[in-house]
């Protein structure tokens, strides 16, 4: 059974302590904090109207999504093929390929491959992968000298933050918090001039990017075929991580293949018209491995860090597989009505959103984190926006069927449910029912009832509920038809 | 021969919005169908459904399908009980070899309401008009989604004489009802309907449109505690203004 295979608390948890995870707490406190939902809500709406606009410029996008859903689809249905020819083809170039089945493996994979190659300090790109198992932090605690590239994750790094956005990482800060924090790290007067503190960034980071003697980057997409990753990007910082350190290490999830280059053009149509609205990114670098003899730039020594950290697990599952397909764009976070109310960190995970409510609980256990598939109007706006067409409300659905089989969902819940099934299923009773349910009409103010008892209050603390009609249909219709 | 349609009224509409489905009723008759109410009708199954009770669910489409299946077409005017019987009825019993040819029969002849007038009927609301002049916007209710419906509600309206139409910012954006999402998680769904609730002051229309009752229900609900004086009603009581038909005050 799914059920089984999705459940295993057996492994190292790599994100936050799930046992100190509490959504109720974190989600109220941030659906009442209006300056980030007005910070969220500015960047999400205009990614989320841009990523419409820009795919209506393609023939049809519709086709095109579906394309790539099956080109990720049949990639990880063969998973197994494609990992073994990407292992080949890697070599072939001189790379070194490691699989790191746990968070653990791959934190102490890269660290021993940093110490061998005698490193002492590390530009490190954005991705989310190392996000997931807090690299950065192991880098620190090991002694390197590690600094953050991308401008955001940057600002996340000197904040002692954590990104709240697939792609945006930052999108819950504001400008006058990132002038703030720039003016005390930096002890420079406060400046919230946007051109100054991105050329504050820079200045430090060439140095820095002079200096490092490696690497480290992840991944969008890795072809099996020619053995290339492809890392998108929109301010260099990536290619510099590529080109300038004699180390590269590039950490990735199994789940990035895609078999040909025919396929990444695929991918690429759709990736940053669905992440940022841009028909592409400023960069996007391919890259092969170590640089070939007479060649000038590039590093000595390539290393592809391959992790599963609970993705076979998903992968074993044939129903949830499909989840496996996600590019990490972020269309699913920026069409999502619960995403604008609360932000990313209310989801107690490095992959909020749609996408993030059903990784998290299959990568980390579906009773640590019940909340994240039942915190869902099942609008579907995810699904809609999805390249690769994820049903992601279809399996919200089935984790809460999970849950009620798991019983991980309450008894009382589970009798109150199956008493009011009971109900349905007797027209006698549905009739009934409805006709003492007109006695809220007693307590009603003009039409509308403003208090009502657990376990319906949480709707009356919000808004009032409409008074139940006089006359029902069913009894208008047998007086008159 | 007269066409059957079957009324589908759903259980809120049944309790709260009577003369939605009054409307649609007679907006039907007036265009030379049948209308017939199963009186054994009670849910199409959907809370369930949308809270892992799966074989509850089963059971009741089951029951959904034994009323329905008998009619020519099925009309419904609630976007998210028709995406029950369309799409997730598929997932029910696509596997099942004896429920999935009925429920295939019944799933293809499953319309919401707008939908039935367009594609069915090929009822054209330019041919009606309102007494008078008044202010509208429209929320697209979620469900029409999974129909691949889109900006169809808004054109109907749009066409109807003596509709001045408003539109509204984030118009598709979920009002936060999600049936027991909005009682389980109240600040979410509160800030939800709020964004809803600005978004739609911010039109000035007399009137909402929302054809769906559970989403209504929540906006009234919200307009109501917020003293947001806009009538939000189903698309089918502006027909029958349009169409001179009378509706009871009930």
């Amino acid at each position: 059974m799914t059920a089984q295979l999705i459940d295993k608390p057996s492994r190292s948890l790599p994100v936050l302590p799930a046992a100190d995870f509490d959504f109720d707490k974190v989600s109220v406190a941030a659906a009442s904090n209006s300056r980030l939902k007005a910070a969220v809500n500015n960047g999400v709406v205009r990614q989320d109207r841009g990523r419409v606009a820009k795919l209506a410029e393609l023939p049809d996008s519709d086709a095109l999504r579906s394309l790539a859903g099956d080109i990720k689809q049949h990639t990880l249905d063969y998973l197994d093929y494609y990992l073994v020819q990407l292992k080949a083809s890697v070599e072939l170039r001189g790379g070194h390929v490691h699989f790191a089945k746990t968070a653990d493996d791959a934190t102490q994979l890269i660290l021993k491959i940093a110490s061998d190659a005698n490193v002492k300090s590390i530009i490190k790109s954005k991705s989310m992968v190392s996000e997931e198992i807090e690299l950065a932090h192991s880098f620190e605690k090991a002694g390197f000298d590690v600094v953050e590239t991308d401008l955001g994750e940057f600002i996340v790094q000197i904040d002692h933050d954590k990104p709240s956005h697939l792609v945006t990482p930052i999108i819950h800060k504001d400008l006058a918090s990132i002038a703030e924090l720039f003016s005390k790290y930096f002890g420079t007067p406060y400046n919230d001039d946007p051109n100054f503190l991105t050329k504050q960034a820079r200045v430090y980071l060439r140095a820095k990017f002079r200096q490092a003697d490696m690497g480290m980057t992840g991944g969008n997409f890795i072809v099996a075929q020619t053995g290339e990753i492809c890392v998108v990007e929109n301010e260099g910082n990536a290619r510099q991580s590529v080109t300038s350190p004699r180390v590269l290490v590039s950490l990735i999830g199994i789940e990035k293949l895609v078999p040909r280059l025919d396929d990444l053009s695929v991918m690429l149509k759709l990736l940053a018209r669905s992440a940022t609205g841009q028909a592409m990114t400023v960069y996007t670098s391919l890259f092969t491995g170590p640089r070939p003899q007479g060649d000038t730039d590039g590093p000595e020594e390539f290393h592809l860090v391959l992790m599963d950290n609970g993705r076979s697990e998903i992968l074993a599952s044939e129903e949830y597989r499909e989840t496996l397909r996600c590019i990490r764009c972020g269309a699913c976070l920026n069409a999502c009505p619960i995403y604008r109310s609360i932000g990313g960190h209310a989801y107690g995970s490095v992959y909020p959103g749609p996408i993030g409510a059903l990784v998290t609980p299959l990568m980390q256990g579906l009773a640590h984190f019940s909340d994240l598939p039942k915190a869902s109007s099942l609008c579907g706006a995810c699904y809609d926006a999805c390249p690769v067409k994820i049903n992601i409300p279809k399996h919200l659905i089935s984790l809460r069927r999970d849950m009620v089989n798991q019983n991980i969902t309450g008894r009382f819940e589970q009798g109150v449910y199956r008493l009011w099934s009971r109900m349905l299923l007797s027209p006698g009773l549905y009739r009934t029912n409805l006709k003492l349910q007109k006695a809220m009409r007693f307590i009603a103010k003009k039409g509308f009832i403003r208090w009502t008892p657990p376990p319906a209050s949480g709707w009356t603390k919000v808004r009032d509920i409409p008074q139940p009609a006089k006359q029902t249909f069913g009894e208008w219709w047998k007086k008159n038809r | 021969m007269q066409k059957r349609a079957a009324l589908f009224v759903t259980c809120l509409t049944d309790q709260f919005y009577p003369r939605t489905g009054i409307a649609i009723t007679k907006i039907l008759e007036k265009l030379g169908w049948s209308v017939e109410f199963p009186p054994d009708q009670t849910c199409c199954g959907q809370p369930f459904y949308n809270n892992g009770f799966t074989e509850e669910s089963a059971r009741l489409a089951r029951r959904f399908i034994e009323i329905f299946e008998p009619f020519d077409y099925i009309v419904t005017p609630s976007g998210s009980c028709c995406a029950m019987v369309r799409e997730q009825f598929h997932q029910l019993f696509h596997n099942d070899a004896q429920w999935a040819p009925r429920m295939e029969n019944v799933r293809h002849k499953t319309f919401e309401f707008v939908e039935f007038l367009t594609k069915v009927v090929k009822f054209d609301p330019a041919t009606v008009s309102l007494p008078e002049t008044d202010t509208f916007t429209y929320h697209y209710t979620c469900h029409l989604r999974s129909l691949g419906i889109h900006d169809e509600g808004v054109e109907f309206l749009r066409k109807i004489g003596n509709v001045d139409f408003k539109p509204m910012n984030k118009a598709d954006q979920c009002c936060g009802f999600g049936g027991t999402f909005a009682i389980k998680y109240p600040a979410i769904s509160g800030a939800m309907v709020q964004d809803k609730l600005d978004n739609l002051k911010a039109t000035g229309a007399a009137t909402t449109i929302c054809n769906d009752a559970g989403c209504t229900m929540n906006i009234a609900g919200m307009c109501n505690r917020h003293q947001v004086k806009t009538n939000v009603t189903h698309i089918a009581e502006v027909m029958a203004k349009a169409m001179k038909i009378e509706l009871p005050d009930i």
